[in-house]
């Protein structure tokens, strides 16, 4: 399966400079496919997900135009050529 | 777009480490310290709660450690004032998966004086970290995570966080730490076990008000010469002890309150502590809008204030726990910085002060740096930041 990740600005130095990244794996859940994600650029890891295997609580990863806070999580299926984006969610100050 | 302005400190030269809650700031001057020169800001929109600087072994390294709401906090260093950092790549603090916990913010850096491959730094969810190789790597300490303690600890306002690390300066193995709330502990066996060492200091907030644990303390220090004798300012009540922490005895006197948080002790002269009083837990400014560092020079039997050059009406100024610190010239600098985001220094002692910054943001962490040894500085200039380089 091939799919596409959309990197937010402050990841592209730690993805070599990439905006985005294509993952070729057998990927059937958005979180199989951050696992290809981490072995082809494991700086990324640690900055979208808590040690304990969480995504960071203002990091959101969406299949599509779909959260997957709302379609299960990193259990979400993927689809052949699905476009996922990771991107800081509307918080700071 | 950031303008980030770097500074080139000289041997000899005094850097300032400034932590705030939207960057690191350094600033450098001569050894006059007459004019300070600004640099940064670096991880432009991260919080700092923490800087330090490595010059062990010939280094020139500056620590900070870099928390962002996003993407979460990591430790960079750099060795050439600021102009690089490492990516800190890989999450260098991580607690291990099977704890279950997952780092919040890193709130001290720390190095061994007896051994330069030697750092710690102290975390939120509570939890000593320590490097064996300067830094490059860092693993949980299992003594202090196991503890049964552990477990009951309960966050302060801050967090839960072990925010003090007191290396002992000649034994390596015994140190002292200090966790909000949880209280003080000491390892006599190089980290393996771990005790309590507050006996005395009270709990305020508590149906019992000398729990066996508990305490919120929120500094803790010590000088090198004398290690045994400590000074604690905690949440409600200022405290010594002359036996490393076995009993200690409170020594608020001439005080307008014993709340606070910031506390450092005189680099040369272990009988010399200043403080900055707040008024209360519940109204955390220095009282009557009067900003006044208070210092003791006979071991906390009496303190004085110090209030030359600092507003005396009208400064509703807060000074957190690790905004306050000294530099190690003959003729010692004191500085410290504010929520305001002023920064005061003094350089002779706390006698007379003025602002050398105001306007920055909120400020988290102060460290002064004598630069020893060859720099080979490269020449002053300004860099165009992208963004955060992470």
């Amino acid at each position: 399966m091939r799919v596409t990740f959309v990197l937010p600005g402050p990841l592209h130095a730690l993805a070599g400079g990439r905006t985005e990244v294509v993952v070729e794996a057998a990927a059937a859940s958005v979180g199989q496919a951050l696992a290809a994600l981490w072995a082809a650029h494991p700086a990324l890891r640690d900055r979208v997900m808590t040690e304990d295997g969480r995504l960071r609580p203002h990091v959101n990863v969406f299949v599509g135009h779909r959260s997957v806070r709302f379609t299960g999580g990193l259990d979400t299926a993927l689809y052949e050529g699905a476009e996922v984006a990771i991107l800081p969610a509307v918080s700071g100050g | 777009m950031v303008d980030i302005r770097n500074i080139s400190p000289r041997a000899g030269d005094v850097a300032l480490l400034v932590g705030t809650t939207k960057g690191a700031f350094l600033f450098r001057s001569t050894v006059a310290r007459a004019r300070w020169e600004r640099g940064g800001p670096h991880f432009p929109g991260h919080a700092v709660y923490a800087m330090a600087y490595d010059g062990r072994a010939g280094r020139h390294r500056i620590w900070a450690a870099p928390e962002s709401m996003h993407w979460g906090s990591v430790m960079r260093s750099s060795d050439d004032f600021g102009r690089t950092w490492s990516q800190g790549e890989e999450g260098n603090v991580r607690f291990p998966a099977a704890t279950g916990k997952s780092l919040q913010r890193i709130w001290q850096i720390a190095g061994r004086d007896d051994d330069p491959r030697t750092m710690y730094c102290g975390v939120e969810p509570a939890a000593l970290f320590e490097s064996s190789d300067a830094g490059a790597t860092w693993s949980l300490n299992r003594g202090l995570f196991d503890h049964p303690h552990r477990p009951r600890w309960e966050p302060g306002g801050g967090g839960l966080c072990l925010h003090t690390v007191l290396p002992h300066p000649a034994d390596p193995a015994r140190m002292h730490v200090a966790i909000s709330t949880g209280g003080v502990y000491r390892t006599d066996d190089g980290g393996a076990s771990w005790r309590t060492a507050h006996k005395g200091v009270r709990a305020q907030f508590l149906p019992d008000k000398h729990p066996e644990f508990g305490q919120c303390v929120h500094k803790v220090v010590r000088h090198r010469d004398r290690p045994d004798v400590m000074f604690l300012q905690n949440h409600w009540g200022l405290y010594r002890t002359d036996d490393a922490g076995e009993s200690w005895s409170d020594v608020a006197r001439d005080v307008p309150s014993d709340f606070g948080f910031a506390m450092a002790i005189h680099p040369h002269d272990p009988d010399t502590v200043f403080i900055v009083p707040l008024e209360a837990d519940t109204f955390r400014c220095v009282p009557e809008g009067r900003l006044r560092v208070y210092r003791t020079r006979d071991g906390a039997r009496s303190w004085q204030p110090l209030t030359r050059g600092l507003p005396q009406k009208e400064a509703f100024e807060t000074v957190l726990r690790d905004a306050l610190c000294t530099d190690t010239l003959p003729r010692a600098g004191v500085y410290f910085g504010t929520r305001s985001g002023k920064v005061f220094a003094s350089r002779d002692g706390g006698g007379r002060w003025r602002a050398i910054a105001e306007g920055l943001p909120p400020v988290l962490c102060v460290r002064a740096v004598v630069v020893g040894g060859s720099t080979a500085a490269a020449g002053r200039g300004k860099q165009k930041a992208e963004g955060p380089k992470r």
